[in-house]
């Protein structure tokens, strides 16, 4: 469903962020990307919904190419392709709801969004959303009004009321303690499953990759340098990647709280 | 400030310690303290003011204080009507200037603006505009319009929008811009990513800076009577032309008033809101 055929990417600076990224993603996947910070994950990610640009190869998503994409056909994509950050980046003054709801944009006509008029059953999908991250009690709070963790709940509703086929997620734990990452990770991998939402997710923890990916695919210096299921992966692999001795600080560490759904 | 010269410096003993400054600096400072006071004898020369004239124009003073009580109370009465005006006028522009304000602010904010030509011609477009004074609009636009509140509205207009633009461009640049990534990367256009992610940010700020821009417009519609824009300050300027000191001092006690009415509430509620 998303292949990378020889991707490249030159950044105008003369960064090269990817080199020659050849992958095959298939519908329903959950892959995480790992490797050192600078090693070209965020902008593997930023690609597919093309928040960045690469500047070589063809990407193709549902079988087009979507490189050469503009305008009314950039949006349909990212409609297509949801994104989780990791600062949350919600609207900080504005409710939970309308946050979430902000997750309809893509399907909905700019006057009709603008003076706020959804239909009920984007409402309910909304809230039924909230409800499926178990955040629901909040619907009319502020956002800044939550805490991190409940903040990345929220912003996983609004990519879910997104109807995507796709959920990047750009480091959705860095800013979160050890409990309330593996509570996010459950989330995600969860609607995942039920949905059968394709996911890519960067981490930099080897211990959560190695716990809830399917499909693990290492980087270094923007090259694809592993890749395979996760259950072949172990400690050497990750020196492998890093180009280095694992370390305490690669470890998220803590228990799921909640257990794997 | 004044520097004097001390035996040489470098050798420095307890009867000859280092002073406050390093000898060089002494002599600049006193050197830019005589250009300044050269500055300020020549300018008084050149101009034929000098203190002289304040201790002679003193009697002056007293006698016209002297004419301005009592104030003329009963003349109040009469001035409801133009202060209304002077309040409508402030009205109806600072509420025309704050809606226009917005899409002139969003292209002219760098993070906004859909590109660098029109980010830069907005933005000088404002600079210009802020440079004329509000007297100045108000004389072209009575030329224009002729005598009366429209003139005065539509200087305030221009006056007011010149303030609110750049403030609130600068507010815009300021916002946490990730927000604005994440509906963009949800498929939002320009327009949604505008009134979703910039917005609920910029609301409390811009409710504020309006406000706050309605206090000027105020207190600008006054001294625009006096070239015959409209509102009270029309009446308070043919008050002493003709001079009756008694109506003026009345006019100046109300608008007083008012002024601090008007500030006291709008105060309050820029400060809740902030």
């Amino acid at each position: 469903m998303i292949e990378f055929k020889d991707v490249s990417l030159v950044y105008p600076n003369g960064t090269q962020g990817l080199k020659n990224i050849n992958l095959n993603i298939k519908q329903g996947e959950f892959v995480v990307i790992v490797g050192l910070s600078g090693a070209g994950k965020s902008t593997l990610i930023r690609s597919v919904n093309r928040m960045v640009t690469p500047t070589g190869g063809e990407l193709l998503v549902d079988n087009e190419n979507i490189l050469p994409y503009k305008n009314k056909k950039l949006r349909e994509l990212r409609t297509k392709v949801g994104m989780i950050f990791q600062n949350y980046n919600l609207v900080k003054r504005s409710t939970v709801m309308k946050n979430v709801i902000a997750g309809r944009l893509g399907h909905t006509g700019t006057l009709k969004s603008v003076l706020n008029l959804y239909s009920n059953e984007d409402k309910a999908l909304a809230y039924h959303n909230l409800q499926r991250v178990n955040i629901s009690e909040k619907v009319h709070s502020r956002a800044d009004e939550l805490s991190g963790g409940q903040q990345q709940r929220v912003s996983i509703a609004r990519v879910l009321t997104q109807q995507p086929k796709v959920i990047l997620a750009d480091e959705p734990v860095a800013s979160l303690d050890p409990p309330t990452s593996h509570q996010v990770m459950t989330y995600l991998r969860k609607v995942n499953k039920e949905d059968n939402i394709t996911t890519i997710v960067n981490l930099h923890f080897i211990d959560m990759a190695m716990e809830y990916a399917d499909r693990i695919i290492g980087m270094r210096a923007g090259e694809v340098v592993f890749d395979g299921p996760a259950s072949t992966v172990n400690e050497s692999t990750f020196e492998e990647i890093y180009g280095r001795k694992i370390r305490e600080e690669d470890m998220v560490g803590g228990e799921d709280d909640e257990g794997n759904a | 400030m004044k520097g004097t010269p001390s035996p040489q410096q470098g050798t420095f003993t307890p009867n000859n310690p280092p002073g406050l400054r390093a000898q060089q600096a002494k002599w600049k400072l006193t050197f830019v303290f005589a250009v300044v006071v050269l500055v300020y004898m020549f300018t008084s020369w050149q101009t034929n003011s000098s203190l002289i004239n304040l201790w002679n124009g003193l009697p002056d003073v007293w006698r016209m204080v002297g004419e301005l009580f009592p104030p003329n109370w009963g003349y109040a009465t009469e001035t409801w009507g133009r202060l209304s005006e002077t309040i409508q006028m402030a009205i109806i522009a600072t509420t025309v200037a704050g809606i226009l304000c917005i899409p002139i602010s969003l292209m002219a904010s760098s993070n906004i603006a859909p590109n660098k030509w029109i980010y830069n011609i907005t933005k000088q477009i404002m600079n210009i505009l802020r440079t004329i004074p509000d007297l100045l609009l108000a004389v072209i636009f009575v030329g224009i319009f002729g005598i009366g509140a429209f003139s005065g509205i539509m200087a305030l207009i221009i006056f007011s929008l010149g303030i609110l633009a750049k403030l609130l461009a600068e507010t815009i640049e300021a916002i946490d811009k990730n927000p604005l990534e994440a509906i963009r990367a949800s498929g939002g256009n320009t327009l949604q990513v505008i009134v979703y992610g910039v917005m609920p940010q910029i609301l409390p700020q811009y409710t504020s800076f309006t406000l706050y821009v309605f206090e000027i417009n105020v207190r600008a519609s006054l001294v625009l009577g006096f070239v015959g824009a409209g509102g009270i300050g029309q009446l308070l300027q043919r008050s002493i032309s003709f001079f009756q000191y008694g109506r003026a001092m009345m006019i100046i006690i109300i608008i007083f008033v008012a002024v601090v009415i008007i500030e006291y509430i709008s105060g309050k509620i820029r400060e809740e809101i902030m």
